[in-house]
C-alpha cells in the first residue's frame, strides 16, 4: 500500500484502526482518504485496507 | 499630452507642472508623488508620467481605491480576486491575519466565523487592539477590516463550528481557510467539508507553535483538494507557545495558496 506517497508492507485485512495506531496516531486528530475518498472514522475499525490502496493520513497538531 | 493622475489616464494641456496639476485637480493636496517619488518643488510634467496626489486622511473613493488596486495587481488578477468568496473558520491567529492579507488584496467576499471574544492573551499574535478586547471576534475583525478596504463584503457569524453546520455556514464560499485552534476540531472541518463540499479547496494549518525556523513552515498538498501549512510537529503547548511571527508565516501562507488557488493554480 503507499502511505502518504510512501510504499508501507501491510498485512492484508489490516484496517484503517489498526494502521492509526501502528503509527501511533491520536485518532480524533485525523483525517483519513482512501483512494481518494474520504473514509470517516466510524468505518475505520471495519474498513480493511487491500494491496494498491492510496491512503492519504492527515494527522493535525494543536495551534491556530 | 497624457499623464496618469491617480493611475488614471487623464489628457492635459502641454506644458504643466505638478503645481498646475495640484491646482486643477486637487488643491488641497499634502504630498505629491511623481513616478513613485515624493516631491517637494513645482516639476515639469512630461508624457505618461505618473502622479499621485495625496490628501492626509481623505477617505477615497471606491474607483479610486480600484484603480489602484488594478495599478498594482493588474485587470486580470484584479477581477479574479474581487469575484471570489472566501470563508475562514477560526479568527484566531491565523484566521484575523489571513483575513487581514485577504482583505487588503480585496478579495470580494469574506465568510468569517468564531464563537470567542478577544481577550488580553490573543494580542500576542492575533490582529486586535486593546480597545478590542471582550468583544465577539467577529465583530472586532469587520471593524478591522473596514478600515483596512471599506468596500469588501464581509458576513460574520459568531458561532461554534460544528459536522452539522459546516455546509450551512460555509457553503457559499469557494474556498475555505480552517484556521482552527483545537486540533480535534480541524480534522472534523477537514473531512466534513471533503464530504460535502466535494471540489472544493480547503486550506489548513498544522504545527506553527514556537520560535523554530521560519523555513519550516510549508504548504504541502495532502489530497486532491486540502492544503496544510505549518510544520505538522510543532504544536501549542508548555514552554512552546503560539507567538505573532511565526503564527503569521503560516496565516500568509494560507492567504497565498488562497490567492494561488483563486488565480487557477492548484500546485503549492
Amino acid at each position: 500500500m503507499i502511505i502518504n506517497g510512501k510504499p508501507m508492507d501491510l498485512a492484508p485485512g489490516t484496517s484503517i484502526a489498526s494502521l492509526i495506531h501502528h503509527l501511533n496516531l491520536q485518532p480524533e486528530k485525523v483525517v483519513v482518504e482512501v483512494n481518494e475518498v474520504i473514509v470517516t472514522s466510524n468505518l475505520w475499525l471495519d474498513h480493511e485496507l487491500s494491496t494498491g490502496d492510496k491512503v492519504e493520513i492527515v494527522a493535525f497538531v494543536g495551534g491556530g | 499630452m497624457r499623464i496618469y493622475l491617480n493611475e488614471k489616464p487623464i489628457e492635459i494641456d502641454a506644458p504643466a507642472t505638478t503645481f498646475t496639476l495640484c491646482q486643477a485637480f486637487k488643491p488641497l493636496a499634502d504630498v505629491v508623488v511623481l513616478n513613485s517619488f515624493i516631491v517637494k518643488e513645482e516639476m515639469d510634467l512630461k508624457e505618461d508620467d505618473r502622479v499621485t496626489l495625496i490628501e492626509r486622511g481623505e477617505m477615497p473613493s471606491q474607483e479610486d481605491l480600484e484603480a489602484l488596486m488594478v495599478s498594482r495587481h493588474t485587470v486580470g488578477v484584479h477581477q479574479k480576486v474581487k469575484n471570489a468568496t472566501v470563508a475562514i473558520a477560526g479568527l484566531g491567529g491565523l484566521g484575523s491575519t489571513c483575513a487581514v492579507s485577504l482583505a487588503r488584496m480585496g478579495v470580494g467576499k469574506l465568510i468569517l466565523v468564531d464563537f470567542d471574544v478577544v481577550e488580553p492573551s490573543n494580542l500576542n499574535r492575533q490582529q486586535y487592539f486593546i480597545r478590542h478586547i471582550g468583544m465577539d471576534k467577529t465583530q472586532a475583525l469587520r471593524g478591522l477590516l473596514a478600515d483596512i478596504n471599506p468596500f469588501i463584503e464581509v458576513v460574520t457569524e459568531t458561532a461554534l463550528v460544528t459536522e452539522a453546520n459546516v455546509s450551512s455556514l460555509f457553503g457559499q464560499a469557494d474556498i475555505l481557510v480552517e484556521a482552527f485552534d483545537n486540533p480535534v476540531a480541524k480534522a472534523m472541518l477537514l473531512s466534513t467539508w471533503l464530504q460535502e463540499q466535494a471540489g472544493k479547496p480547503i486550506v489548513t494549518g498544522s504545527g506553527m507553535a514556537g520560535s523554530y525556523s521560519s523555513n519550516t513552515v510549508v504548504t504541502r498538498k495532502v489530497m486532491k483538494n486540502a492544503y496544510v501549512v505549518g510544520d505538522g510537529h510543532q504544536e501549542a503547548r508548555q514552554g512552546c507557545g503560539l507567538m505573532a511571527p511565526r503564527v503569521g508565516v503560516a496565516a500568509n501562507h494560507q492567504a497565498n495558496m488562497v490567492l494561488r488557488l483563486i488565480l487557477g493554480e492548484s500546485d503549492v
